[in-house]
């Protein structure tokens, strides 16, 4: 078969871009006998040792491009049109071993999601082995000696004994590691890339992105990243493309498109885009928190009694397990909510963000410390004496899919507190329910709609209203934009900013993600391995780090300048060597 | 894993002892004098008195419950008037009836529910896997409609009827196979088999369909999965994705609810024993239920209630050995 190839590429293709589309459309059939229209008329070409950026919102169709060019959508009842050519071959004809080759051999795709992209039940070296296997006659143990060397090529640390481990023995950052070293196995001649970072904390995001980059230079293949996040793109692509209801809206050199973007489309979804270095609008309540003089005086006035203390955790803790087992999750933890402010907490995961955000509302008990809210240790109250205060303390969740009941209306979903409450009429109820969602932006006639007639930002709003639905005076919001597309984030951080603002409300932000806790956030206290590493303002967090933990954070976030971004993975060289 | 076996174990014993003690409450509340029925009709009342005092009767109940126990564990002496009877552990009671030991009457028979549990189990696995698998992969064609189609029949129809529809075609008319009569393994290894090949026709035709069922989803579910996407983006064969990373995946449910069916079957094949007159613990059962022999129906139901534990253990085993995800506590 690798002869197949090397004919092929001698034959005079040498010329010929690595892959050529032209005019793709790909039609799925749907349950009314229709079909909708995925990709519409597609066109893009990508050279040996280039790289394409191929960036839209969820349901843009852009992994949909990325399946086509294995022909993954052959069998599926998918309906292609147009011309697709990787390294000379057509996916939506070829047959055999032309097939055979073209998957794996010629291209190969870095899946997303990574821990279902692995088979559970092998082994990850064996896995990669597998796939050598497919295409190159090796013996069982050559093929597992080239496994170990892959792996570790893609930084896995003591690969050869890694490699006899399974996936859910993997971290996340490692099982993505490992997906790229599947496609590395045969050495193909591009790497299709599909959403590879979407799961990962930044500084694991920074590294794996930083390795496709070096491997591009090192084997000179082809590279089509797609992704959601322009930050992504910024520093690993030389084109973009940017696609919306399946059809491209602007594509050109990367620095272009995200310097200078043409299309209003771009330009919104560029303008979305969280920055670390972008200064939160002024709001009077925050200036009482910081209280440096100059428009306090408003500032007392809208926040009422006035940035005074709301929640104030001292020496917080918390174990999970028992003797042997035990597990220290939250470790010494101090800090305080004031009435009207937005605390952020970042950290990676596994830094115990959750079960901090989760001990300050009560819904689990601390291990030891205090936690005084409103004047009252809470810290170790049983359930019947929390009752009363419950309302008081709510939480937005980070999944708006798992964390609505799928079969109860999402009117329901929000009365719910409000009848446990059992202070209002069922009348009330439904009215209040109204003015909630009109509250959070959503149509009060959708009460009786269910989870999963919405999209993920709505979905997320109706998790924000069932929060506000008891009138709280304190929201922790558990990573609640991760989940969703950047425009949507804006949305919903800025929905949360205005409730905030109107409501009077503190909230504790919890997130993974450094610039959207910016964008919110009066205080930061960054977070790693159950402590807080750094506590203050968000102004002195952001420009001037103190802590290594911090600066290693902040230099692995994405930025939208090309230029800035080859800079930063220059500095984040400099750290790690350093 | 070793503490998981143990773990298992105790709870093993938990569950058959609150069984027991169930059992043994039905066993002295159900109506009529336990002396009288063992004694029987014709029995003088100072004959009645005489064998409630051997059964030790006369105890207060915790002792009885406690001396059942012992004999379990210890076995125990029953006096029988003229002699004393030694009756050895696990001793689970005499029969009223026949004066044989229950755990003899019971042992006697155990080959014959296992032998026709197991050997229906492969039959049924052979067949249930067999055209779930198929019509799993030809989803959507004739073969899966017509597979579908006969396995629902299957499911549909009772033993009784099937079994003895067998019956009438392969024994009575075209008297192809002997009327199934049950050999011991080790006596005749080949009677044995077709004596049995029809029971286990009959219970694998009805278990199959359920099974066919299951693997059919679980496997279109399994194909389904990210994993096997990857490995066909890898240009992995189709036939090399369903072997080696779908198959497994997909009988691990399968696995585990034969485990569950098997041990099930030990207290529930009474129709099919009744119906090909095969001497195996449902038929022990029915008769004794039908002349109140209750020391044997308390024994019978602790043997298959230990069985059904015993395969459940094993089922959450294979489960955790099959899918190495599944941590045992």
């Amino acid at each position: 078969m690798s002869a197949d190839t090397d004919t092929r590429e001698a034959s005079g293709v040498a010329d010929a871009p690595l892959v050529e589309v032209r005019g793709l459309t790909v039609e799925f059939p749907v349950d009314d006998g229709g079909s909708v229209r995925a990709v519409d008329g597609l066109d893009f070409t990508v050279r040996a040792g280039q790289a394409l950026g191929i960036v839209g919102e969820s349901g843009s169709g852009k992994s949909t491009v990325a399946f086509d060019l294995l022909g993954l959508h052959r069998g599926t009842g998918a309906r292609l049109g147009g011309t697709v050519r990787v390294a000379g071959v057509d996916p939506h004809t070829a047959e055999g071993d032309e097939l055979k080759s073209l998957r794996g051999e010629l291209a190969a795709m870095v899946f997303q999601d990574p821990l279902s992209a692995l088979d559970p039940y092998y082994a990850i070296g064996d896995q990669i082995a597998e796939v050598l296997r497919t295409h190159r006659r090796v013996t069982r143990r050559a093929a597992r000696a080239r496994a170990v060397e892959v792996l570790d090529r893609v930084g896995i640390p003591d690969a050869a004994r890694r490699s006899r481990l399974r996936p859910h023995e993997f971290s996340g950052g490692m099982r993505q590691r490992a997906l790229i070293a599947m496609a590395l196995a045969c050495e193909p001649r591009l790497l299709i890339a599909d959403e590879p970072t979407t799961a990962l904390d930044v500084t694991v995001q920074a590294q794996i992105l930083d390795l496709l980059h070096d491997l591009r230079a090192e084997t000179g293949a082809g590279l089509i990243l797609v992704t959601h996040d322009l930050g992504v793109v910024a520093g690993s692509v030389d084109e973009v493309l940017v696609m919306k209801d399946g059809r491209a809206v602007e594509h050109g050199g990367v620095a272009e498109v995200l310097g200078s973007p043409r299309e209003p489309y771009t330009r919104a979804l560029v303008g979305a885009v969280p920055r670390l270095d972008a200064v939160r609008e002024p709001e009077p309540v925050t200036a009482a928190a910081d209280a440096d003089g100059g428009d306090g005086g408003a500032a007392t006035d809208a926040a009422g009694p006035g940035g005074d203390v709301l929640l104030e955790a001292t020496g917080l803790r918390k174990e999970f397990g028992r003797r042997g087992a035990r597990l220290t999750a939250v470790d010494d933890i101090s800090l305080t909510v004031r009435r009207g402010e937005t605390l952020g907490v970042v950290g990676e995961s596994g830094s115990g963000k959750t079960t901090l955000g989760r001990m300050l509302v009560r819904l689990l008990e601390p291990t030891a410390g205090r936690l005084v809210y409103d004047g009252r240790d809470i810290g170790g109250l049983g359930e019947r004496q929390l009752r009363p205060i419950r309302r008081e303390l709510q939480m937005v969740f980070q999944d708006p899919v798992s964390s609505l009941n799928p079969r109860r209306s999402i009117g329901e979903s929000i009365a719910d507190p409000l009848r446990a409450a059992g202070r209002l009429t069922d009348r009330q109820v439904v009215s209040r329910v109204g003015e909630l969602l009109e509250r959070v932006g959503l149509d009060p006639d959708w009460y009786h709609r269910y989870p999963h007639e919405f999209s993920g930002g709505q979905r997320q709003r109706v998790g924000i209203a069932r929060a506000l639905a008891p009138e709280p005076k304190l929201i922790v919001c558990d990573e609640p934009v991760s989940a969703l597309d950047v425009t949507t984030q804006a949305q919903v951080v800025g929905l949360l900013g205005e409730l905030r603002r109107e409501l009077g409300l503190s909230l504790v932000f919890v997130a993974h993600d450094l610039a959207v806790v910016r964008q919110v956030s009066d205080r930061v206290a960054v977070m790693r391995a159950g402590r807080v590493v750094e506590h203050g303002t968000a102004d002195r967090i952001y420009d001037s780090p103190q802590h290594e933990y911090t600066k290693g954070l902040l230099a692995a976030v994405p930025v939208l300048d090309p230029e800035e971004s080859a800079q930063r993975r220059a500095a984040r060289r400099a750290l790690v060597r350093g | 894993m070793t503490r998981f076996v143990l773990r298992r174990l105790i709870g093993m014993v938990v569950v058959l002892l609150a069984l027991s003690v169930v059992i043994y409450a039905v066993f002295y509340l159900a109506p009529g004098d336990p002396a009288q029925l063992a004694c029987g009709l014709k029995c003088s009342p100072a004959q009645v008195a005489q064998v409630r005092e051997q059964l030790g009767l006369n105890e207060p109940v915790y002792l009885q419950y406690a001396h059942f126990l012992q004999g379990i564990v210890a076995g125990r002496d029953f006096s029988t008037g003229t002699g004393v009877l030694h009756c050895h552990a696990p001793c689970l009671g005499v029969s009223y009836k026949t004066g044989d030991q229950v755990t003899s009457l019971i042992a006697s028979r155990l080959p014959v529910t296992a032998s026709l549990a197991l050997g229906a189990m492969v039959l049924w696995l052979a067949l249930g896997v067999g055209t779930g698998l198929l019509s799993a992969l030809r989803r959507g064609r004739f073969t899966e409609r017509a597979l579908t189609t006969l396995t629902l029949a299957g499911n549909a129809v009772p033993v009784f009827i099937i079994g003895l529809l067998l019956l009438l075609l392969f024994c009575a008319s075209l008297q192809w196979l002997p009327f199934p009569t049950y050999v011991g393994l080790t006596q005749s290894p080949q009677q044995w088999f077709w004596g049995l090949l029809l029971p286990w026709v009959s219970l694998a035709l009805i278990e199959s369909a359920k099974y066919a069922r299951l693997t059919r989803s679980s496997m279109l579910e399994t194909l389904a999965e990210d994993h096997i996407r990857t490995f066909r983006a890898y240009g992995v064969s189709e036939r090399a994705l369903v072997t080696r990373h779908a198959l497994r995946g997909a009988l691990t449910p399968v696995i585990a609810l034969s485990a569950l069916d098997l041990g099930t079957m030990f207290g529930s094949a009474v129709l099919t024993e009744s119906l090909f007159g095969l001497p195996g613990l449902g038929k022990l059962l029915v008769y004794s239920v039908g002349v109140v022999d209750l020391p044997v129906v308390v024994g019978l139901v602790l043997v298959t209630g230990f069985c059904v534990v015993l395969a459940n253990a094993l089922a959450d085993t294979l489960y955790a050995v099959a899918d190495r995800r599944v941590v045992l506590t």
